[in-house]
């Protein structure tokens, strides 16, 4: 299998680590007091560490209690896909539209308090960085909560509860003292996910954080693509960015020590607590009702005609947007480079999984894996870009299609992973004992009877392709346009309306993918194959 | 004589042999037209161009849309450090000013071609003339005009009346606190607000034209800041946070939150309010001494893969029905390019008979135009400005 992890590691790994090692040639020549005498360095500093740190810690905090709330509740549970599913800039450009002054909570207030004019209140681009905060918060969530449920399956949390329960600890206390710390391994990786994420994110902060000065991701960017030389400038930035992540995880890890001794202690001392009831419907409600208030303003603004404040409601609704129809090759565009890494991840994904149900053992790839998802995407895919071109590989699709794939491969491995390994071997043994070599049990046994993972897999695949903006952005010298780059361009356009079409047919592409994971496996003859993590 | 004719016609004909073969190259071809995406109208403008282009030269246009014509410039420099000298991902770049300049000193850019172009006997490129001059900056043919800019504000006229002069503007914000904005200097709309504060203010208007020295800055600039100082704290947000471009702040004065935008294009409002963004009580006001205004232009850079192509579309955009295609505020509203004398009488009766709209301006409702200050101002300035103002 030699063959195999060194595939992996060329097409995932190799691109990573050439792209880190050209941004730091790039920041070798530097001038360092150029640099940090950058306007808005230390202003940019501070925002990203309250921004990307906030929303990590919100995030996990809220997903403990919740974590709890929502295993009692299925119905609640499948809202947390679609949730996922929405893209990061589509839920900010919506998200904007609800909390500007001049959005639906401001024309709200300004009926009953007979505002003429909309208030002054700065949001979004709060200079704290709230407005991002909450926006990354009601992406991560979800998330955070769909990692809880897989790592809670793992575990027997009604056993345990009911223990807890009997020796007198108030439900709450089993869940946080007892239950929760049992399943935080499993959360480690998608919490460090979360901070590398929350810590160099682009577009959403170009969306909802402030711009004077904005986040250090941003400052990059801006760099980057700077007029005069400033490639070396941008590229200490991101390598700078890139060793505050990794301190940061460092801190995180030792808090975590910290947290398991103070949790050891608190247990030691075996108060019982009392049964609070956790407003758990609350926080769910204003997740789920700024999400779906989010898409349903993105929606009526995409087929506004005129819109003035303090309305509640257009003037008058018109398809003339939608109908110019200039979104739909973006769209296309959207979709096929979608399918493209989809294809690629999942194939790389089987040949992974097969590689090493064949060999009896895992593959050791680890890092390989998961580095560009713990790596600020900023902080290699501009080197990434240098290497590509230097390969020969000029910026356009196909170097688009590669970048995406390291971010579209970890899911999906991520994700089909867990149902692939917990396939009953007798199945496999019975095709084995008919006669069936490997290549036919993967083919009429194994795959058909994962055709809903896998569906699942890809569906997830696509929202990652679908949502990409810098691995479209750097790789493709802005030559590739999706609804991604389209969108957020847009959303620092004049038309608001324009913006919202792009930023819902954004949204629109991956629902219809997880819709049709959902429905088509179904109707395939391995509909209930494969038990799910 | 014959020999006189004979050798003028072999003077005249290389260029003449020259287009054909130019369009006989960019036939098939498609031109990566980088220009600033953030203006649906010059989109729309643009998209109708390459179907134009298609239809006449089989030459497509593909618009990629910037949000800072930067990206582009940095995007051939990163090729050209990469050592690529030929197919270059940009072939046609919407560009003025500093990042002219900037290209041009640095060798990114392919020309002289402007005078090669058919079109051009329509324009006065004679020295100094705006069409041949870029900030300040000589052409020299390595840039073709498209548009004229004129920096203009606009106002909610049903809510206010605007100040008559930049020195009013802090009184006038006092008045209506959190009222007025300007963009992020960082982007040339805010850069273009404080250079037009600094053409009225500066004791020496004259010494804009130079390039900057540290003695004449500190002395043109002092009146600006002490301006500058008195009118942020009475700013949108406090002057804490500035929108990111002039879209952003029209979308601001749509929205009610603002009184006044600001744009390069004086039939931006009337297009706007057209389309239903901007409310239809919204005027367009310039101050007393007038406002500065510019001509865009398009170039091509030295490693662009289609530059026969890009060169077609330099020409179709100085043809005479595309500039008064252009110049109705139903497309464009950009006023033309070219020279009125050099035009014959159908191209001008195309321009007589364009519509007019209540927020157009007039010429005179205009005011005069003032020169761009030389790039190095500019850059000087918005640097100054971000270290000053920047938290």
């Amino acid at each position: 299998m030699i063959w195999l992890r060194a595939l992996v590691a060329m097409l995932i790994g190799a691109p990573v680590l050439v792209g880190v090692g050209l941004t730091l040639a790039a920041a070798w020549g530097a001038d360092w007091t150029k640099v940090l005498a950058l306007p808005g360095l230390w202003g940019g500093l501070r925002l990203t560490l309250i921004t990307g740190i906030g929303a990590t810690v919100l995030s996990l905090a809220l997903s403990v209690p919740l974590g709890l709330w929502i295993m009692g509740r299925p119905w609640a549970a499948r809202w947390l896909a679609p949730m996922l599913a929405v893209p990061h800039a589509a839920l900010a450009i919506g998200l904007a539209f609800l909390i500007a002054p001049s959005g639906w909570f401001g024309r709200a207030l300004a009926q009953v308090l007979g505002w003429a004019v909309p208030p002054a209140w700065p949001l979004p681009g709060d200079p704290y960085g709230a407005a991002l905060v909450l926006g990354l918060v009601l992406k991560e969530l979800p998330f955070l909560l769909l990692m809880t449920l897989a790592s809670a399956s793992q575990v027997d949390v009604t056993g345990q509860m009911a223990v807890g329960r009997s020796l007198g600890y108030a439900p709450g206390r089993v869940w946080a003292r007892v239950i929760w710390p049992q399943l935080y391994p499993g959360l480690r990786l998608p919490v460090f996910i979360v901070l590398a994420y929350g810590l160099s994110v682009v577009d959403m902060a170009l969306i909802l954080g402030p711009s004077h000065p904005p986040t250090l991701a941003v400052q990059i960017l801006r760099l980057y693509t700077a007029p005069e030389m400033r490639q070396a400038e941008a590229s200490v930035l991101a390598i700078g960015l890139v060793a505050m992540t990794a301190a940061l995880a460092g801190i995180w890890w030792l808090a975590e020590r910290a947290c398991t001794a103070f949790g050891l202690m608190a247990l030691r001392r075996g108060r019982r607590g009392i049964a609070r009831r956790w407003p758990g419907s609350v926080v769910m409600a204003a997740q789920g009702g700024l999400f779906v208030a989010a898409m349903a303003v993105l929606a009526l603004w995409s087929v506004t005609g005129i819109w003035r404040f303090p309305d509640l409601w257009p003037e008058g609704l018109s398809l003339a947007l939608w109908a110019r129809g200039d979104w739909i090759a973006v769209a296309l565009r959207s979709l096929w480079l979608g399918l493209a890494s989809v294809s690629l991840a999942l194939t790389l994904a089987v040949a992974v999984l097969e590689g090493e149900h064949r060999a009896g053992r895992p593959l050791r790839l680890g890092a390989i894996i998961v580095a560009p998802l713990l790596l600020p995407q900023i902080g290699f895919l501009q080197g990434l870009t240098t290497g590509f071109l230097w390969l020969g590989l000029p910026a356009g699709p196909l170097a688009v299609i590669w970048a995406e794939v390291l971010f579209v491969f970890p899911y999906v491995l991520l994700s089909l992973g867990g149902p692939w390994r917990a396939l009953d071997p007798d199945q496999l043994r019975a095709a084995a004992s008919l006669g069936a070599g490997p290549w036919r049990q993967l083919w009429r046994v194994r795959l058909p009877l994962l055709a809903r993972p896998i569906a699942a897999a890809a569906a997830v695949g696509f929202a990652v392709s679908v949502a990409q903006y810098l691995a479209v952005l750097l790789p493709g010298a802005g030559r590739v346009a999706t609804l991604t780059t389209e969108a957020v361009a847009l959303a620092s356009g004049a038309d608001r309306r324009v913006a919202a079409v792009y930023g819902l047919a954004q949204a629109v592409l991956p629902l219809l993918a997880f819709a049709l994971a959902l429905a088509l496996p179904a109707y395939g003859r391995g509909g209930s194959g494969g038990r799910a993590p | 004589m014959r020999f006189l004719a004979l050798a003028l016609m072999l003077a005249a004909s290389p260029a003449l042999a020259d287009w054909s073969e130019t369009l006989a190259e960019a036939r098939g071809q498609t031109v990566y037209f980088n220009a600033w995406g953030g203006d649906q109208r010059t989109n729309d403008f643009i998209a109708w161009v390459g179907a134009q282009t298609e239809e006449q030269f089989g030459v497509k246009v593909t618009q990629v849309k910037l949000s800072d014509t930067a990206e582009a410039v940095a995007r051939v420099q990163a090729e050209k450090a990469a050592g690529q000298k030929t197919g270059g991902a940009v072939d046609l770049i919407w560009i003025n000013g500093p990042n002219f300049l900037a290209m041009k000193e640095a060798g990114l850019l392919h020309g002289p071609f402007v005078a090669d172009l058919p079109n051009a006997r329509y324009l006065d490129l004679s020295e100094g003339a705006p069409a041949a001059t870029d900030f300040t900056v000589p052409v020299e043919g390595m840039e073709a005009p498209w548009r004229l800019a004129k920096f203009v504000f606009a106002h909610d006229a049903a809510r206010v009346e605007p100040p008559a002069r930049m020195a009013d503007f802090p009184v006038w914000a006092a008045a209506h606190p959190g009222r007025l904005t300007h963009p992020n200097p960082a982007n040339f709309m805010g850069a273009t607000f404080l250079k037009q504060a600094l053409a009225e203010l500066a004791p020496d208007p004259a010494a804009l034209a130079a390039p900057v020295t540290d003695a004449g800055y500190a002395a043109q600039t002092a009146p600006l800041w002490a301006w500058y100082d008195a009118l942020r704290p009475n700013l949108w947000r406090a002057g804490q946070a500035f929108p990111e471009n002039e879209s952003v702040q029209a979308q601001l004065l749509a929205d009610g939150e603002v009184d006044i935008a600001m744009f390069f294009d004086p039939a931006a409002p009337a297009a706007l309010i057209a389309q239903g963004v901007l409310p239809e009580s919204v005027r367009v006001f310039t101050p007393e001494g007038g406002t500065i205004g510019n001509v865009s232009f398009v170039a091509i850079p030295f490693n662009a893969a289609n530059r026969a192509g890009a060169e077609v579309v330099a020409n179709f955009l100085l043809d005479p029905a595309t500039q008064a295609h252009m110049q109705d505020v139903n497309v464009l509203g950009s006023y033309s390019v070219l020279d009125p004398s050099m035009l014959d009488d159908a191209a001008r009766a195309a321009f007589a008979a364009l519509p007019s709209a209540p927020a157009l301006p007039t010429l005179e409702q205009l005011g005069p135009t003032l020169p761009e200050p030389h790039p190095s101002w500019m850059t000087r300035l918005t640097a100054d400005w971000a270290k000053r103002y920047t938290p």
